[in-house]
């Protein structure tokens, strides 16, 4: 092994996205070999969990570290890495704040089982559910055990930086592996501890390009049953809960200027306790009525309020899950 | 927050027994030392009297001898002794800001008799305190200069009042009315209660001393169109309606309107009972003096001839060409007088107001009874020649009602035993007052009454029924009927009269919620201007700089509206002797970088101070006319706005505070 | 199984109305029960549906939002917004499995004292109803028992 500083990345609860990103940034990623050498990267490359374990504490410079923490090996992993790492990144929504894995929050494992085991979608005519142990002639195999509810990186261990997007852009990922190898050659200084890096400073609508006027909503509608969407002017005032005001802004307004609502993906604004309180407060502010039943009526076009404002951000809210999650079985 | 710097001193007060009674304040001031060091409590001390001197000067010297950053005071409430404190900590060398007055008094020991309750309580409060304190920054009063002039609007008995009182004192005075004169309701009434005054003979001299005053600017046939800016610095537009009178050329002759030929019903001044002219003043001692013309109604609007008006006048004082005109002006402070509306009596048909010609209202009435009205004073029938033999004041005509109005009108009580004694004094006709209940709590307002009953007038007490003219039994055909229940008698009577007058309720004016709106205040459900205070601030509203007086802000009489104006005058003027004001630095801010220019911020606000920047996308708070409220900083999805005195930052420490108790009973089963 | 439990309320008040209602129903000496701690907002447009996820979060078992009645607001009409936040709030809770009659909008003049006091004795009955809502972010910050409740599950 060369004496470049180590680089490793790891793929917890979530979907394989943060890994194309990464691969995504064409050819940086030669910089990132260049300056780098990689420690550990299991979907790019062959090595063990023991390799990683058999390392020196902080020998690992910098360890990008993708998805939420729903299993016992996620666990592991992530108190592993975090040992093994000077630089520990939370990288993507999964890792920063739960992501969409985080949305299973609202369930109970055994709800969750139950969907994924034998709804009618499954083909499982024996009821075999998993076990965490099983004893087979050979010996006893296991597998990790799946926890109760998602946490966040954060929630398990001590993180450096978050990096949030689902994925983070490429054009993001690149100017921080710039300003990475900037500092190890002493040109950059690291931002502060628990900074929030590879964002804009403001929120989605200061990279969007349609028209916003003062916001009065009459009525919610969504986008996939209507057919009379203006291009130039701001979704949400044309009923859709487009969630860009309360979005941080770092990936170029991609979707409303793909004609889409932005969903959130890159987490909410500097300083912001809870990203479904501050959306839920924003679009209740300008509901145009003063009318209590016309209230509840534009109200019900608001289809999924939790999943909606809590799309990526359940696990990291104030209320972090479903109330059955915890005080359940 | 683990490093904690801050250094909190906290005060418990017994406030005599009143807190110590209940609360066991020295256990409460042990526990805060115990248990909040962490947070930063250096000093917890108890105490009879915090609010004494001898209390502000403990916590004084403790503030200079143990370096006090931070001051938590629990006694009452901060409507109370926030002010006490604050000012104590600023002698200490404390910024003022720094300190929380938690109340223990009105939300515990007073409202609580569990003594180990009410202690837990209070440390919970303590504890919320204290976390909230850490929070709070040091804050500077922000200054705003203070503009001379004033706007009065409302030419009435009120507005009239105040703004003689503040052209006396030597400042100028703007008087906004939108009638062609001034003089308001009462220019129109004939006496006043309780001493029988002429009203005309008081007000008009008010009228021309208002007209003529060299520190007044009169604008009357004109309204208040936008208002911007903020207390010390209004820029108000002013739509000065088109007279059609050049009123540098007009003498105020009255030619004009002695040669119009067109008639028309006054619905305004004579209510329907008499005729104006289509050039007009509204009446005799109208102030200002000169007429205009009602474009509605004019001949020559209508059918482009006439302009005998033009002919006539000697001085060639008529432009049929004059526009409305848009004035702009810069007021310091501003006194709303906008009065009352009276209530349409058509809505209550059992009365027969408007189907039956010999019910009059009480504003009809007053015009019947006025020497310059429509009869020359005399009370007659509508037929416009009989004399009435027999006369009902029904009382509470949508006031007291819950299908109306909920409230006392205040003045009809009075008003209808002026009534009962004019017709007494004028006609030889039997009066009846129908009741619910007799109010005349004013100087020399029960000695009227007195007075009334003593001259023969009867009093029913009792709601009526109706008022009819179907005859069921001899002596009533022809009648007016007022079917009634006397609550005294116990029975139901039938009382056939000439004539029926309808005390009225006075109501909001229809468009009291608008001009609300357009100036910044608030009215209470019934749509009256809402004071700052009902008891100890009647005459200041919630927006500072913006004072209200008379009938706008509820029934009242005539010296309770001069009371008033002058009241008001007295605010005003010392806002403007003192040249400036210190307003408390609740504020809004938004940071500039942070703020996407989403909007979702800008109509939030009532006082407009939320400006959008087209250039630079990017939304910014007026801070002088930012009130405080935080509705934009709970909305804003981007957490660009913040608030002090109520941040973010200091209610989450106050909730994390209050819950303290419980989260560290909670940590010994969690270890 | 809730006998003895005793809730915990966290309230927001409006400083022109509710704020001066408990006053006033201190100097009246009115009684109502103490599981009710206040926090006074300058209006209760400042209701921030954060404070209301935070005190549910941090223990409290309700939350009690009081303004000035619609129409007197002092700041005009900023407690219709409140109403508005308030609502969808409650639409929300509900999939997290929190009954929504847990946030309760209550208005209260400031010569509302007996009101808000009996306000307060009503909504401690419903709560008590409810039963404790124990949300555990209260007693874990740092997750601790999830992993012990993780072996159980093993086991």
């Amino acid at each position: 092994m060369s004496d470049k500083p180590k680089f490793a990345m790891y793929w917890a609860a979530s979907c394989g996205g943060c890994e194309i990103a990464v691969l995504n940034i064409h050819e940086k990623i030669l910089d990132v070999d260049a300056n780098f050498d990689i420690a550990f990267w299991p979907v790019a490359m062959d090595a063990k969990y023991k390799d990683v374990e058999a390392m020196e504490d902080g020998s690992i410079l910098l360890t990008l570290f993708n998805g939420g923490i729903r299993t016992e090996e996620n666990e592991h992993l992530a108190k592993l890495l975090r040992k093994k790492s000077q630089i520990l990144v939370a990288f993507g929504s999964c890792a920063v704040e739960g992501g969409n894995p985080g949305l299973a929050n609202f369930s109970t494992k055994d709800q969750i089982f139950e969907t994924v085991y034998s709804t009618v979608s499954t083909e499982n005519p024996d009821g075999v559910y998993p076990q965490p142990s099983f004893e087979m002639p050979e010996g006893t195999i296991t597998i990790p055990v799946f926890e109760p509810v998602l946490r966040t990186l954060d929630q398990v261990v001590d993180v450096d930086y978050y990096m949030p997007g689902c994925p983070p852009e490429s054009h993001q990922i690149e100017a921080v592996i710039d300003l990475v190898i900037q500092v190890l050659e002493g040109k950059a200084e690291l931002p502060p501890k628990g900074a929030t890096i590879g964002v804009g400073p403001s929120t989605c609508c200061d990279e969007c390009t349609r028209t916003r006027n003062v916001k009065k909503i009459k009525e919610f509608r969504r986008i996939q049953l209507v057919d009379d969407i203006d291009p130039d002017l701001c979704l949400l005032e044309q009923g859709i809960l487009c969630v860009g005001p309360a979005t941080a802004s770092g990936c170029g307004a991609k979707c409303p200027t793909a004609g889409a609502p932005c969903i959130g993906c890159y987490g909410p604004a500097a300083g912001v306790v809870d990203f479904g309180a501050r959306m839920m407060t924003a679009v209740a502010s300008v509901i145009d009525s003063r009318d209590p039943d016309e209230i509840d009526r534009i109200l019900d076009g608001i289809v999924d309020p939790a999943g909606t404002f809590y799309k990526f951000n359940l696990a990291h809210s104030l209320l972090r899950t479903g109330n059955a999650t915890w005080n359940g079985k | 927050m683990a490093e904690n710097k801050e250094r909190i001193g906290v005060y418990v007060c017994h406030c005599g027994t009143n807190i110590a009674g209940v609360v066991d304040v020295e256990e409460v001031a042990r526990w805060a030392k115990e248990n909040l060091g962490d947070q930063g409590v250096v000093i917890s001390k108890d105490y009879k009297f915090m609010c004494s001197s001898l209390g502000q000067d403990m916590i004084q010297a403790d503030i200079q001898k143990e370096g006090l950053t931070r001051v938590v005071v629990a006694a009452c409430s901060p409507h109370l002794h926030e002010k006490t404190f604050r000012v104590a900590a600023e002698r200490a060398g404390l910024n003022p800001y720094l300190t929380e007055l938690a109340s223990i008094r009105e939300q515990v020991s007073w409202v609580h008799k569990d003594k180990v309750v009410a202690t837990e309580k209070s440390k919970a409060v303590v504890a919320g305190a204290v976390s909230r304190v850490v929070m709070h920054e040091p804050l500077e009063p922000i200054i705003v200069p203070i503009a001379e002039p004033t706007l009065v609007v409302g030419g009435g008995i009120a507005g009239i009042q105040a703004a003689l009182e503040i052209a006396n004192a030597g400042h100028p005075v703007y008087l906004v009315e939108r009638e062609p004169s001034i003089g308001g309701h009462m220019a129109q009434f004939d006496k006043t209660f309780p001493t029988l005054d002429c009203s005309a003979c008081i007000l008009t001299p008010r009228m021309s001393e208002a007209g003529t005053h060299p520190n007044i600017t009169l604008l009357t046939y004109a309204e208040v169109e936008q208002v911007d800016g903020f207390v010390g610095n209004f820029d108000v537009t002013i739509r000065q309606k088109a007279r059609c009178v050049d009123t540098d050329a007009c003498t105020g002759c009255g030619i004009c309107e002695q040669k119009c030929p067109k008639k028309v019903i006054d619905d305004v001044f004579e209510v329907g009972l008499g005729y104006r002219k289509a050039i007009y003043t509204p009446f005799d001692q109208a102030v200002p003096k000169y007429p205009v013309i009602d474009r509605e109604n004019c001949t020559y609007f209508e059918k482009g001839t006439c302009r005998v008006c033009e002919k006539f006048c000697p001085t060639d004082a008529i432009n049929f060409e004059q526009e409305d005109e848009i004035i702009e002006i810069n007021v310091g402070n501003i006194i709303l007088a906008t009065g009352y509306d009276l209530f349409d009596a058509r809505r209550i048909p059992q009365y027969g107001y408007g189907r039956l010609a010999n019910v009059f209202t009480s504003l009809e009435f007053e015009r019947m009874t006025n020497a310059a009205g429509p009869t020359s004073g005399d009370i007659l029938l509508r037929d416009g020649k009989t004399v009435p033999k027999s006369v009902g004041i029904i009382h509470c005509v949508g006031s007291r009602d819950r299908n109306y109005n909920n409230y006392c009108s205040a003045i009809c009580c009075m008003q209808s035993l002026k009534f009962a004694h004019l017709v007494d004094e004028r006609t030889s006709a039997t009066v009846y007052n129908f009741y619910i209940d007799m109010r005349t709590p004013a100087k020399d307002y029960d000695e009227f009454y007195q007075r009334v009953l003593d001259e023969g007038t009867l009093f029913v007490r009792g709601k009526v029924a109706e008022v009819t003219d179907a005859a069921r039994i001899s002596g009533e055909e022809g009648k007016l009927i007022v079917q009634v229940e006397d609550t005294l008698a116990g029975k139901q009577r039938r009382i056939p009269l000439d004539m029926v007058i309808l005390s009225a309720a006075l109501e909001p004016r229809h468009d009291a919620y608008e001009t609300a709106h357009k100036f910044g205040i608030a009215c209470s459900a019934n749509g009256w201007f809402t004071e700052k205070h009902p008891k100890l601030d009647p005459v200041a509203t919630m927006t500072e700089g913006i004072f209200i007086a008379g009938a706008a802000t509820g029934p009242k009489d005539i010296p309770a509206s001069v009371s008033q104006g002058s009241a008001a005058a007295a605010r005003v003027l010392s806002y403007i002797e003192r040249g400036e004001l210190a307003l408390e630095p609740v504020r809004a801010m938004i940071n500039q970088e942070q703020c996407s220019g989403c909007r979702i911020c800008n109509d939030l606000c009532p006082y407009n101070a939320i400006l959008f920047h087209e250039d630079q996308m990017v939304s910014e708070i007026n801070q002088a006319l930012c009130q405080g409220c935080g509705t934009c900083v709970a909305a804003c999805p981007a957490g660009a706005i913040t608030g002090t005195v109520f941040s973010d930052k200091q209610v989450f420490a106050q909730i994390d505070g209050l819950l303290f108790l419980e989260k560290s009973a909670l940590v010994p089963e969690m270890a | 199984m809730t006998k003895d439990f005793e809730p915990l309320i966290i309230g927001f008040t409006c400083n022109w109305c509710s704020y001066r209602a408990a006053d006033m129903a201190g100097t009246a000496r009115l009684k109502y029960p103490p599981n009710v701690r206040l926090i006074r907002l300058m209006c209760s447009g400042r209701i921030d549906p954060s404070f209301i996820l935070k005190a549910l979060a941090g223990g409290a078992d309700g939350v009690l939002i009081t303004g000035c009645h619609p129409g007197e607001c002092h700041y005009l009409e900023q407690n219709y917004k409140a109403l508005r936040r308030v609502k969808l709030l409650k639409r929300t809770l509900a999939p997290f499995g929190i009954n929504p009659d847990r946030v309760k909008l209550v208005w209260a003049s400031a010569a509302e004292g007996v009101k808000l006091a009996r306000e307060i004795g009503v909504f401690v009955e419903e709560i008590r109803e409810l039963g404790p809502l124990n949300w555990p972010a209260r007693s874990t910050p740092e997750i601790n028992p999830v992993v012990e409740e993780v072996e159980e599950v093993a086991g």
